[in-house]
């Protein structure tokens, strides 16, 4: 655990704690809070600010039969919602977004895998399968990029990363990951826009491999 | 809480409930929601309550932090159709003798903090409070300087040395 150096900023634990990140960004937040001590610690002094505004808010008075038709129901039986456990090096939030199933790797060349799990209009959430020395093709972003390291590291413009490194990279980096020797590197990647390949992929192909 | 969690306690319940409900339909209508509405989510969230009790654990959250969580969770849930993400939860090794101190120590904290609070300029205030309702996007909040960020250090130290102390128990 002490060997991840690179984190969630403030802000977005903030903005995730109170619900108002992107989904596919919650999804790179919670798996790297499930690998990060630092990170979960952080996330609880966030929840506690969001505690204290809640003990500050004015209270309003609910309606007489609120308290007794709760108390009512207390025995009521009801569905509890699936727990997603930690599979291999994949952490739970990771295996909901892959409802529980195993990767699905599709080939887009030189070796390099992917396996979407979600893309619509607000973002996409893939994985990403990388053979050791092999570069990821120069790419700039429309938005912004979260990738988590889930098996082996990459290294590129802006420093290394190892497993539950989050790297955050914005429209203005323009960057080449490159999978470190030894293990293939296994990335969540998390983005609220399309990404541009620049080498891979000619742009008009780019719907039909929804990169 | 406790007695919640441990007891089953409905008296106990009802406590939280007239301590909490009230704060949580003023916090729902507060982020947008009609009277009506909130007090659907109240319901829920004090629903929830009850039956992730299980889950609380007062050596890493205070009780307000928790319900907070439980609230954000729920309303959005209920509006998008759709669970959030969430990390995967550490289970309290059974058998783990509480750590009065660190408990008092967390309390101690949520008192300072809704102090801290209630000092803050009122233009301040606000933008604590819009960011926590989920009114800022992260690229907002990382713009705003007022955010009481040197609680959140401390804190940190505070929970760190605590989980690390947890973790190592687990690896032996």
């Amino acid at each position: 655990m002490s060997a991840i150096t690179h984190h969630i900023p403030d802000a977005m634990l903030a903005a995730y704690a109170a619900g108002n990140l992107p989904h596919a960004f919650a999804v790179a937040v919670a798996s790297h809070v499930s690998l990060c001590a630092e990170c979960r610690v952080a996330l609880g002094a966030h929840q506690a600010i969001g505690g204290a505004v809640l003990e500050n808010t004015g209270a309003v008075a609910v309606s007489s039969s609120l308290k007794d038709d709760i108390l009512a129901q207390l025995d009521a039986p009801f569905t509890p919602e699936p727990v997603y456990e930690r599979n291999g090096i994949f952490p739970g939030p990771v295996t909901e977004a892959m409802k529980g199933r195993a990767p699905r790797w599709k080939k887009l060349g030189m070796g390099v895998r992917q396996d979407i799990l979600s893309a619509d209009a607000n973002g996409s959430v893939r994985l990403l399968y990388i053979p050791p020395g092999q570069a990821v093709p120069d790419h700039s972003h429309n938005g912004l990029e979260l990738t988590l390291v889930l098996q082996g590291s990459f290294s590129d413009e802006t420093g290394r990363f190892g497993v539950g490194d989050l790297e955050i990279a914005d429209e203005d980096l323009e960057h080449t990951p490159v999978a470190d020797p030894g293990e293939a590197c296994i990335c969540l990647a998390a983005t609220d826009a399309r990404l541009n390949f620049r080498a891979l992929v000619p742009r008009l192909l780019q719907p039909l491999f929804r990169i | 809480m406790i007695a919640v969690r441990d007891n089953r306690d409905r008296n106990a319940f009802a406590a939280l409930f007239d301590h909490f409900a009230p704060r949580l339909k003023g916090f729902i209508i507060r982020s947008g929601a009609s009277a009506h509405q909130a007090e659907e989510i109240v319901q829920d969230v004090m629903l929830t309550i009850w039956r992730k009790a299980a889950m609380f654990d007062p050596h890493r959250a205070q009780v307000s932090a928790w319900i907070y969580q439980i609230a954000r969770n729920r309303q959005i849930d209920i509006a998008r159709k759709e669970n959030r993400p969430m990390p995967e939860e550490l289970k309290e090794e059974p058998g783990m003798e509480p750590d009065a101190s660190q408990i008092l120590a967390l309390e101690q904290e949520a008192g300072q903090l809704k102090q801290a609070l209630a000092t803050l300029k009122p233009e301040q205030r606000e933008i604590v409070e819009k960011a926590y309702l989920g009114e800022l996007t992260h690229q907002e909040i990382s713009a705003q300087t007022g955010l009481p960020l040197g609680t959140i250090k401390s804190r940190i130290r505070l929970g760190l040395e605590r989980l690390r102390h947890e973790l190592k128990d687990l690896k032996q």
